[in-house]
């Protein structure tokens, strides 16, 4: 079998079109939301007008005296108990308390929407209200309103603090010597940094459709990460056990996280089993905005010290996030914050602190980046003041401290590729960065750069790959393409495997009824973890073809090449060139000998921490987390100095993938990615007043359109081989949006000499700062 | 409820709704076509974006009742024959569609767009586009597929 990287040269490192991209384009393709079923009901939710209150009692009954209404539901439909990954504190519905304004309280499924709509606002909830904390400093303070009264017996996977009101988590890394290594240092940069909460803007708002069938079990399309997440989630929320809920992933319009956990499901599950009927909800925008979640706004004060020349040795980090009213995924990103205080630099000593509290606002969760974007705009922006501060460019200063292949990340993980180095000397290059800009009149340029460091292998996955009777294959991973281009990208690996065109590997839509689990499609994981297992299953049938192969060939299994197009053949002396197909094979495996081939795969990565390299408390288990990919990125800015608006004009983005399956597909990611980016640095914010949001739709709260995005992202591809991976790549869906923020603010900087330390760089708080400044 | 004849994709269809339903309402839940979709449900993020009388409008902010006899076109009425049209087939190959929600809008403008310029610039593409939101692609390679299919006509 020498010749199988030539086999497979045929289906890796090519951009074909994406498997879905007719049908969207078409737009034929199917959304959870775009379904219907025979009898099918439209639900409503009738939410919380308190950021926290005590329920008193319902009364349903002018609800359900409506025509057309066919149920209604309340905490007390619930026969489930309490979920949540890291800690379980949530509920189906609220029940008790509601804790923010906007939490679904009770919801009604009738025979169309309106009739819904106006049926949820008959349902009477007598409240009484009580004091609210909406914000971090309000929820810490002495004798503040507690949020969960019960959190001690809540179920956690992690040390949670005890009898400390509203604080949900506590965690602290130390590296080295911790702030003692600040005597080290001859030069120490100290400041605090504020982020915004940043929204999703997913454009397919949460949708759901769930009927039950004759006997007994639920099916559920849904616009979700996960369809596993999903199946969990309502099995311990409703207490219906795993076998009989089935889920299912349509195609999916965006999550960039947030739809990893529990949305609409549970609810709709809930309606359905009770009106007997087929139930459908979709979230109309406000609804999704204040109801589902977003990225966690927070406080960061970090502490950086160096050398004179330039070394860096010492990193504090103190990180208050706002987790919102229920904890969600607040543990996991606050660790994550942490994991990413040290940068992408060898700094010896670091001490690392990290809190998230509860507050009665929208739940903050998995968003794109996971905190690293928290972490990295601080920590990047600071390495830039420091940088100023000794006189060293801040391209030579992350060169000259950037962290290495072999060396231990925060947590002794260690190192397995890493082209840090040469992603900093690319975007310098590319970008042209010692060359001065000239700006229009009354306008300043300049250029910012940040490196960013990013997880890409994390919990586990499966794989089955099935040989079908006319020699084609069948992909079966339970993974859900949101968007981003995996369903392609895995089909690419499983033909290259088998020497076999990407058309000859169908791709099964994911379903728990026949898919092998699969965590969910977040932390940058799919191509590198699912990837592993595609391989392993693949290897499976391989193996099995070739048995057949020798078998129908008449020669050793060493005898025989897998050539392209699902063809296995025997080339020796004396002269024999025969061969077989894989569906010749396929014939003889359903028929004569053998049964059906049929591989399968599974991975978890397992690396864990190394306690005599960081001391840590309060963390998550780190061990099923591995694998780093670094990047860099150059960003010029215009800044109008009348109105201070921050205009990008053009941005590099290097970022090392191990290796490329589907370069098209990476550099989409880059460009869409870097964009996000730029909506977090300059203009995305929710914004609460008194707990309430206050711009809970797309004209208020705005995202980058054509006119405020570059023309030139230029997406600039690293190879440098993964090899720990079977075909080499490392994940890239988050990196490029991590590195946006901290860019852009260091380009403002050397724009204008003005530095900001609170996002998003609002024209007002530019203009304010370039007064301010004078 | 009002009668009327809806005149979608060359095709005359009789509908019986409230005065109140929006064309979008109209063309996803009694006509059964959800290509075009509802991201935002106030005109601002174009992904209902229809051709009405050739001219794009936001399908969520036009009332059904008002368009009666107009000539409407969705993003499934594009093609021909089950061929995608050129435009779509340009956000095909030039690799444009990621989670592929607000595309259908997209088409559809960027059809229309082409039609009054067929040699636009970069900047003017931009400029067309402009009530079209995306979160996926950063707008690099939805630029790049109508200049794609601006060259194609033109060759």
């Amino acid at each position: 079998m020498s010749d199988i990287e030539s086999a497979t040269e045929s289906a890796i490192g090519k951009s074909p079109p994406r498997l879905e991209a007719a049908e969207k384009a078409a737009g034929t393709a199917i959304y959870s939301g775009d379904m219907e079923l025979p009898g099918m009901l439209h639900a409503a939710l009738l939410t919380s007008p308190y950021s926290h209150a005590r329920i008193l009692s319902y009364d349903v009954s002018a609800a359900l005296a409506l025509p057309g209404v066919k149920a209604v539901v309340t905490a007390e439909d619930i026969s489930g108990g309490y979920i949540g990954l890291v800690c379980k504190d949530e509920k189906a519905l609220a029940h008790g308390k509601v804790r923010y304004i906007g939490e679904p309280v009770a919801a009604v499924a009738a025979r169309d929407e309106a009739t819904a709509r106006l049926a949820a606002r008959l349902i009477e909830v007598e409240y009484e209200e009580l004091p609210a904390a909406t914000t971090v400093e309000q929820a810490m303070a002495e004798g503040a309103p507690v949020l969960h009264e019960d959190f001690a017996d809540y179920t956690k996977i992690y040390q949670a603090p005890e009898n400390e009101g509203n604080l949900l988590a506590r965690a602290e890394a130390v590296m080295g010597r911790g702030v003692d290594g600040f005597d080290e240092a001859d030069v120490i940069v100290e400041g605090t940094y504020e982020v915004g909460a940043q929204y999703h803007a997913y454009m397919e708002p949460v949708s759901v459709l769930a009927a039950f069938g004759p006997d007994g079990r639920v099916t559920v399309w849904s616009s979700t990460q996960s369809i596993f997440r999903t199946q969990a989630n309502i099995h311990e929320g409703l207490g219906i056990p795993m076998g009989k809920i089935r889920c299912v992933a349509p195609r999916i319009g965006g999550g960039f996280g947030a739809k990893a956990e529990a949305s609409g499901q549970l609810v709709t599950v809930m309606l359905a089993k009770k009106a007997g009927m087929p139930v459908r909800l979709v979230l109309t925008r406000d609804e999704d905005m204040t109801s589902m979640r977003a990225r966690h706004p927070g406080t960061l004060r970090v502490k950086t010290g160096a050398k004179a020349d330039g070394t860096l040795v010492a990193r504090e980090m103190e990180v208050w996030l706002d987790a919102g009213a229920y904890a969600d995924d607040s543990p996991a990103v606050m660790n994550l914050v942490l994991f990413y205080a040290r940068g992408s630099y060898s700094i010896p000593h670091v001490r690392a602190l990290g809190h998230a509290v509860y507050t009665n606002k929208l739940r903050l969760g998995a968003f794109r980046g996971f905190g690293n974007p928290q972490a990295s705009f601080a920590a990047e922006s600071q390495l830039d003041e420091i940088a100023e501060k000794l006189g060293i460019d801040p391209i030579e200063l992350r060169i000259k401290n950037a962290i290495k292949a072999g060396e231990q990340w925060l947590g002794g993980q260690r190192i397995t590729s890493c082209a840090l180095v040469e992603s900093l000397e690319k975007v310098r290059d590319a970008s042209d960065w010692t060359r001065r800009r000239e700006a229009a009149p009354g306008r300043k340029r300049g250029l910012g750069v940040a490196a960013m460091t990013h997880t890409s292998a994390f919990l586990s996955s499966g794989a089955i790959v099935r040989l079908q009777g006319d020699g084609s294959i069948i992909l079966n991973v339970g993974a859900v393409d949101i968007g981003q281009g995996s369903d392609t990208a895995l089909s690419q690996m499983c033909a290259a495997a088998l020497g076999l065109d990407i058309e000859q590997v169908s791709f099964a839509t994911p379903d728990t009824d026949s898919a092998p689990y699969n965590y969910g499609t977040n932390a940058s994981r799919v191509t590198y973890t699912v990837g592993q297992a595609v391989h392993r299953a693949a290897m499976q049938v391989r193996a099995q073809l070739l048995e057949h192969a020798a078998a129908m060939l008449e020669c050793s299994e060493g005898q025989l090449e897998l050539r392209p197009g699902g063809r296995i053949g025997v080339d020796v002396e004396p002269p024999r060139n025969a061969e077989v197909s894989f569906a010749d094979i396929a014939g003889r495996s359903l028929w004569a000998v053998g049964g059906p081939i049929t591989g399968s795969g599974s991975y978890i990565p397992n690396d864990p921490p190394d306690p005599e390299h960081t001391k840590m408390t309060g963390f998550l288990g780190l061990d099923a987390l591995s694998v780093l990919t670094f990047g860099a990125q150059v960003v010029e800015v215009e800044v109008d100095e009348v109105t201070g608006a921050v205009e990008v004009i053009e941005a590099w983005c290097a970022h090392d993938v191990g290796r490329a399956i589907n370069p098209g597909a990476v550099e989409s990611q880059i460009h869409g990615g870097f964009v996000q980016g730029q909506g977090y640095a300059l203009c995305e914010e929710m914004l609460w007043e008194d707990g309430r949001l206050v711009n809970p739709s797309f004209m208020d709260y705005k995202f980058p359109g054509t006119l405020d995005t570059p023309d030139k992202i230029h997406a600039i591809i690293l190879e440098t081989p993964e090899k720990s991976h079977p075909f080499h790549v490392k994940g890239v869906g988050e990196p490029p949006l991590v590195g946006a923020a901290p860019a852009i603010n260091n380009a403002l900087s050397a724009a204008t000499g003005l530095r900001l330390k609170q996002i998003p760089l609002t024209p007002e708080r530019v203009l304010r700062g370039l007064l301010e400044k004078g | 409820m009002i009668n009327i004849t809806l005149k979608v994709n060359g095709e005359e269809r009789a509908l019986s709704l409230p005065a109140t339903r929006t064309l979008l309402a109209a063309l996803r839940n009694d006509m059964k076509l959800t290509g075009s979709k509802n991201a935002c449900n106030q005109g601002v993020c174009g992904a209902c974006t229809v051709l009405l009388d050739g001219v794009p409008v936001n399908a969520c902010l036009v009332l059904a009742a008002n368009v009666a006899g107009r000539e409407i076109v969705t993003i499934e009425g594009l093609g021909e024959g089950g061929k995608l049209s050129p435009m779509q087939q340009a956000f095909v190959d030039a690799g444009a569609i990621q989670c592929g929600f607000c595309m259908s809008g997209m088409i559809v403008s960027a059809t229309a767009f082409l039609a009054e310029n067929p040699k636009p610039s970069r900047k003017e593409i931009r400029q067309a586009l402009s009530g079209n939101l995306c979160r996926c692609s950063g707008y690099v390679r939805v630029i790049d597929a109508v200049e794609l299919a601006a060259g194609r006509s033109g060759a």
